[in-house]
């Protein structure tokens, strides 16, 4: 098959050699689980269960909330011993709602109810599973994994991702290579319930294990294994789209758009896990690599496992992390409280040493433009930079900000070591908290408006009733004038 | 707990004292040509240069009270001061040298912020406010090979004594007073042009424009380490032999080719350690292009028509002033979006 061309992009140390090799292992089943209510882009889920009830495995805990949003279930069996606020696996640490689930070891599930052959459900029927199952996407953007199905029913081609274009994680390679049947079932049911004519599995050409045993596992189907050439961000939604039909999915588009819908691998074997099993979203592949730790290793693990749990396992520390990040290395995020749980979309845990991350102090931009022929979308990230710097964020809109996928190339390359996509972000945050001002503005003006035109109608209200009861008065008055002279006149 | 860093984790082994030590080391061979070619006065000269650049910035630093330290690592000034040498005439007096740095590092580069921030190429600017300055300390020429002495060299650096029977004339200079005597070209080259010491550089000129081959290969090394890419100076090449090309056909006697223009004068310096400065040169490879074929354009016409037998240096001031005009009309399609930023259709096919 024809492939295109990715524009830009990078060739990061791949470091895949820490983990590849290891057989994805199991984590032992952990005394207290942190299950947040939000593990999902759009609105957290509702509770369901309340503080002191027993719960089995899989069992529904909180319900999807809103057009985009995802239920959530219960990791294990035990007591729900606290709703309240947990440390979030975020840079901030924040506390967030969260489930605290105290197991009873018997790790016992809910009655589960599968079904032996899936292709006789209608296609509606899969994506309502999808979505009782609380699946999100994997590949670490947790849109809700149904709202995708259903928002893209007839696509042309459907793409699977096995791209895991980030360094350090193998998290997407270990499942390809051991459960490569499941994922293919898995994709062939995602490929059912959009109706779609050709499916792309894109596997970067690193892991030719994957490869192999993708191409063994969904040989006489529909489903093609294709090698992508080795390059980051070849996993982005937008690139893998470019590189394996030559077509661009439109500025403020989807994917539909173009007639492509794009899943994880790992989605698709949890679409195949719920589809044939039942089995809601529970539990997940993660990377455990980094310097730092003394065996990398791939694990799958129950939502809600604290961190520092997956860090014994991967026997601990050689030498003290300097940085700790949840997923991979170019888009991952810096966290410091390893009490944080695994959440739906965690691919990967690391602890770097301080030469893996090679953090210089920035220094002053010299335009040498390795920045531009690093960037995928064709952005200036340099001009970028110096309009966000001085201020200026409708100069850097006008440059494509809105476009930038933070993937994180630009910063990689930059021989000054100007932290770009902090810039990026931070002016995308700052965007977006002007547009949330203004629309509280416009909504305090409608307010305000709404309030002086009832105070006017109140006071004409009043006004009218005064004058009512005022001719009403006076009409008795009168009444009694009259009925007092036409009284006198007839004592007179 | 540990400051919160921003995505990536993870960073290319490169730093800008890295990149600037790559284009000294590509500087490396053909510096060293020049002074095997001219001897004793062209290391002073170099010397004298770099000398008066670093005590300049470091000076203009403490004004500011900014951290000397990190901006004299970087190597920048080191680089401009070294280009700047290389395009002075070997025996060309100490002042000369101290000048151009000073000017170079502080008027071409401090005053306007620093690094990154200069709109003019600071060796460039440098030579040529000297060339205006001291037009006749500028275009005295040496033949190559003459090999004086320690102490002779100390006195034709130091001491500014010119020594008998070495002046010289460059290539082009040579060919501009020849027309002015109403002499041909072809007559003109007559043991002037003699193609291999060209191409090997054992010509006059500059410390260390001469040598095509060592500058072509320490370019070549640049852009394969990936430095910069051939845009500009394949364009700047073009826009010198083209021309030359086109009007040497037309009247061979009047107009030089395309191979006296291309390995003369300071071009090949120019077109790999020149118009490839980042911070003066446009952004996007299609503008590094123009801006290299303008450069080369304007060399080929202030040479064939301008007062100066040489053009390098002002038609690259010309093109930097160029430069934001072209990073304002040239830039990157956008994904997802067509040349003038609209949205792609949306195709469900």
């Amino acid at each position: 098959m024809k492939l295109f061309d990715l524009r830009g992009g990078v060739h990061p140390e791949g470091r895949k050699d820490l983990s590849a090799e290891c057989q994805i292992r199991s984590v032992p089943l952990p005394k207290t689980l942190y299950v947040p209510l939000q593990q999902h882009i759009g609105a957290p889920a509702t509770p369901v269960v309340n503080v002191g009830d027993h719960v089995l495995k899989g069992q529904l805990i909180a319900h999807a909330q809103g057009a985009v949003s995802a239920p959530v279930h219960a990791p294990t069996s035990g007591v729900i011993a606290a709703l309240g606020d947990h440390a979030a696996p975020h840079p901030s640490g924040l506390p967030v709602p969260t489930f605290t689930l105290e197991s009873d070891g018997l790790d016992q599930w809910i009655a589960l109810k599968g079904e032996d052959d899936p292709f006789t459900l209608s296609p509606e029927d899969v994506a309502a599973r999808v979505a009782a199952a609380g699946i999100v996407g994997l590949g670490g953007a947790t849109f809700p994994s149904a709202l995708k199905l259903n928002l893209s029913r007839g696509v042309r081609t459907l793409i699977v991702n096995g791209g895991e274009c980030e360094p350090y994680l193998t998290c997407d390679d270990r499942i390809m290579r051991e459960r490569a049947v499941q994922i293919v079932e898995g994709i062939r049911l995602i490929a059912y319930a959009v109706a779609a004519q050709e499916v792309l599995v894109g596997i970067e050409d690193n892991k030719p294990e994957a490869i192999a045993a993708m191409q063994a596992a969904a040989r006489g189907s529909a489903v093609q294994v294709i090698a992508m050439p080795s390059m980051y961000p070849m996993g982005s939604e937008k690139q893998i789209v470019q590189v394996l039909t030559g077509k661009e999915i439109p500025a403020g588009g989807r994917p539909a758009d173009i007639g492509v819908l794009v899943h994880n691998v790992a989605t698709a074997y949890a679409v195949q896990q719920a589809i044939r099993y039942g089995r809601p979203l529970i539990s997940r592949i993660v990377t455990l690599s980094g310097g730092a730790l003394k065996t990398p290793c791939n694990v799958e693990t129950l939502v809600g496992t604290p961190v520092e749990e997956l860090i014994a396992v991967a026997g601990g520390y050689a030498q003290p992390a300097a940085r700790m990040v949840l997923g991979g290395p170019m888009m991952g995020q810096q966290f410091a409280n390893t009490g944080v749980p695994v959440m739906k979309g965690t691919s990967g845990v690391l602890a770097l040493t301080s030469k893996e991350i090679g953090q210089a102090e920035p220094s002053p931009c010299i335009r040498c433009s390795t920045c531009v022929r690093a960037c995928p979308v064709g952005l200036l990230p340099l001009e970028m930079a110096a309009h966000i710097r001085a201020s200026d964020l409708t100069g850097a809109v006008d440059l494509g900000l809105k476009d930038c996928i933070a993937c994180g190339s630009c910063s990689y390359v930059c021989p000054a070591h100007i932290p770009l996509v902090h810039f990026f972000n931070y002016a995308k945050g700052d965007l977006a908290a002007q547009e949330r001002a203004k629309l509280k503005q416009e909504a305090t003006k409608k307010l305000a408006e709404a309030r002086t035109e009832r105070i006017a109608r109140i006071e004409r209200e009043r006004a009218e009733a005064m004058a009512k009861r005022k001719a009403a008065r006076e009409a008795k008055e009168r009444a009694a004038k009259e009925a007092a002279a036409q009284a006198a006149k007839e004592a007179a | 707990m540990n400051p919160i860093a921003h995505s990536p984790h993870a960073h290319a082994p490169i730093s800008i004292g890295k990149v600037m030590g790559t284009v000294l080391l590509a500087l490396t061979p053909a510096t060293l040509f020049g002074f095997w070619l001219y001897g004793w006065p062209a290391i002073n000269l170099w010397a004298v240069s770099l000398i008066a650049a670093i005590v300049g910035e470091a000076a203009v630093l403490r004004l500011q009270d900014r951290a000397v330290k990190p901006v004299l690592m970087d190597g920048s000034g080191i680089l401009t001061a070294w280009l700047l040498a290389l395009s002075l005439p070997p025996y060309a007096p100490w002042w000369i040298a101290v000048l151009g740095s000073l000017f170079a590092v502080i008027i071409g580069k401090q005053i306007f912020g620093g690094l990154g921030q200069n709109v003019f190429n600071p060796a460039m600017a440098a030579r040529v406010m000297l060339l205006i300055s001291f037009p006749l300390e500028m275009t005295t020429w040496v033949a190559p090979l003459q090999s004086p002495g320690l102490l002779d060299s100390l006195r034709i650096t130091f001491m500014s004594q010119p020594i008998d029977g070495m002046a010289s004339a460059s290539l082009l200079g040579h060919v501009k007073t020849e027309f002015t005597r109403g002499i041909g070209l072809e007559q003109a080259l007559i043991g002037h042009y003699v193609p291999m010491d060209m191409l090997w550089g054992s010509r006059v000129g500059s410390l260390g424009e001469t040598t095509a081959v060592l500058l072509l290969l320490g370019g070549l090394f640049l852009i394969a380490k990936r430095i910069f890419t051939w845009h500009a100076p394949v364009a700047m090449l073009i826009g010198v032999a083209v021309p030359a090309l086109v009007f040497n056909m037309i009247d061979g006697n009047h107009y030089a080719g395309p191979m006296v223009h291309l390995l003369s004068g300071g071009l090949m310096l120019a077109a790999f350690f020149i118009v490839t400065d980042p911070v003066t040169s446009p952004n996007t490879a299609l503008g590094q292009f123009i801006f290299g074929l303008g450069c080369g354009l304007l060399t080929w016409i202030i040479r064939t028509w301008g007062g100066y037998p040489e053009g390098v240096a002002f038609a690259v001031l010309l093109m930097n002033a160029a430069t934001p005009i072209i990073d304002q009309y040239v830039k990157p399609r956008i994904y997802g979006r067509d040349r003038k930023g609209a949205a792609l259709p949306a195709n469900k096919g």
